[in-house]
């Protein structure tokens, strides 16, 4: 198995699902050793389900996310009981932490296609004056690939789901060419075809609220602004393509004007 | 009766010394007797019988075998042993009678699945299959999705998992799309699987 990333809370790793020949993505919650056992074990298993619950019901409503492909929300103490009874462990006791076996999406996150991109035009411009007509079919390119991410964002928000943590590294661009080497493939401009498809459900809830919503636009935007200041001024695009995703699209992108006014937390009183 | 095309599979994640032996039959005769046997709870018919029209594809019946091993391993079935958990876990819901009525043999059975896990290292390939060789009186066929996709009930399989609203079949589409509305069907199932029993 091999570790592909980390975080806080769970760590990232690519394996295989019942055949080698199906990559699937491994996301294993470790038990937390400073929490009580019985709080660690709750909460452990609260999460995993929340997000398992979340990506099935996205797979059912034809979301372009990861489908679940096996759960385990209470690893056990006792493993290799093959007893095959009487393995309950009871309430007092911690667990093994928790995971969840997910498909293997191919392709490159969105933050490094439009990295390259970035770079692309940086190092275009500084060689040779671009032409005009250069720079716009450059853009409509981007353009094009923003408004597939809104359409993405209205799509799940549509089927009732709040992501909760959306940014532009939480989203996949299925088939794009993952950089082999740091410095390869620059000088051309990436490839911007294929699905968006929206991962990592860990801070995910089912919400058809405006405010959730608009919550998850507002902290796309903000991440997008920091992660891609050359691009930001086309962020638009976005919500262009999330406005003609769903009905109800508008009213939430009325109330993203508001949370841009006040930021991410509703209230601040008490 | 004719010698079983019994596929012996090593499930990653699972050790290697437990395999899987799965069989598929097609035009079965005794599916009364067989059911009998597992009514009586034969020893020497410890399987996990399927009616083969409930299942979608290989990966579909290899999930719930995986969970079945798993929820074993860990010593947590909620059934009699890891061959009726494998039918106990094809169903989304937790009546383990209700499982085995939809998804495991029944009298008027005529496609059957059979899956033996190797627990013991005497359960062996040759064993299971000159077994199944003995007893069984059907067709081997080989255990894979073409041969399944022309025995899988679509209509039963949506009404026991619950999707019927899951459009898999949309009129006047291309091919491509009928292929997309199968593969969020099995995904869908797949997750149901994944999260029974969960709360």
């Amino acid at each position: 198995m091999q570790l592909i990333t980390q975080g806080a809370e769970a760590h990232l790793y690519k394996t295989t699902y019942l055949s080698p020949s199906t990559p699937a993505a491994l996301k294993i919650r470790p038990t937390k050793p400073y929490r009580h056992p019985i709080l660690d074990r709750r909460l452990t298993r609260a999460r995993v389900l929340q997000e398992a619950r979340c990506l099935v019901r996205l797979v059912r409503e034809g979301v372009n996310v990861p489908a679940v492909l096996a759960v385990d929300w209470d690893i056990n103490n006792t493993n290799n009981n093959h007893s095959g009874a009487g393995g309950d462990v009871g309430e007092g006791v911690r667990g093994n932490g928790a995971w969840i076996l997910m498909e293997w999406i191919e392709g490159c996150v969105v933050r490094v296609v439009i990295q390259r991109w970035e770079r692309y035009i940086k190092s275009r411009s500084a060689a040779v004056k671009l032409q005009d007509n250069e720079i716009e079919e450059e853009e409509k390119k981007v353009k094009g690939l923003l408004r597939r991410v809104g359409a993405a964002v209205g799509a799940l928000h549509k089927a009732g789901v709040v992501h909760g943590d959306l940014t532009t590294s939480n989203l996949i661009l299925r088939g794009a060419e993952e950089p082999a080497a740091e410095g390869d493939g620059e000088g051309v401009s990436p490839d911007m075809q294929g699905e968006v498809v929206l991962i990592d459900f860990g801070l995910a809830s089912q919400s058809i609220q405006d405010e959730d919503r608009a919550v998850d636009l507002y902290v796309l935007e903000r991440a997008f602004g920091s992660t891609h200041p050359r691009t930001e001024p086309l962020f638009g695009e976005v919500l262009e393509g999330y406005r003609a995703s769903y009905r109800g699209s508008g009213s939430v992108l009325k109330r993203l004007e508001d949370v841009r006014m006040r930021g991410r937390k509703r209230s601040m009183i008490g | 009766m004719s010698a079983p095309l019994l596929e012996t599979i090593h499930l990653s994640h699972l050790p290697p010394s437990m395999p899987v032996h799965v069989a598929l039959y097609r035009d079965v005769q005794n599916a009364p007797y067989l059911r009998q046997q597992l009514m009586s709870a034969n020893a020497e018919f410890e399987y996990a019988f399927i009616d083969a029209s409930t299942v979608i594809s290989r990966t579909h019946l290899l999930s719930a075998v995986f969970r079945a091993v798993n929820d074993y391993m860990n010593g947590r079935l909620k059934s009699r042993n890891v061959h009726s958990e494998m039918v106990f876990s094809l169903s989304p819901a937790t009546n383990i009678a209700e499982s085995f009525r939809k998804f495991g043999i029944t009298d008027s059975t005529k496609d059957l699945l059979v899956v033996k896990l190797s627990v013991t290292p005497e359960i062996t390939h040759d064993s299971v299959a000159a077994h199944l060789g003995q007893n069984v009186e059907g067709t081997p066929v080989p255990f894979d999705d073409e041969t399944l996709s022309k025995i899988s009930d679509i209509a039963k399989i949506k009404k026991a998992y619950k999707l019927g609203a899951l459009n898999t079949t949309p009129p006047n589409q291309a091919n491509g799309t009928q292929d997309n509305g199968m593969r969020r069907l099995e995904l869908s199932v797949l997750g149901a699987i994944a999260l029974r029993g969960a709360t």
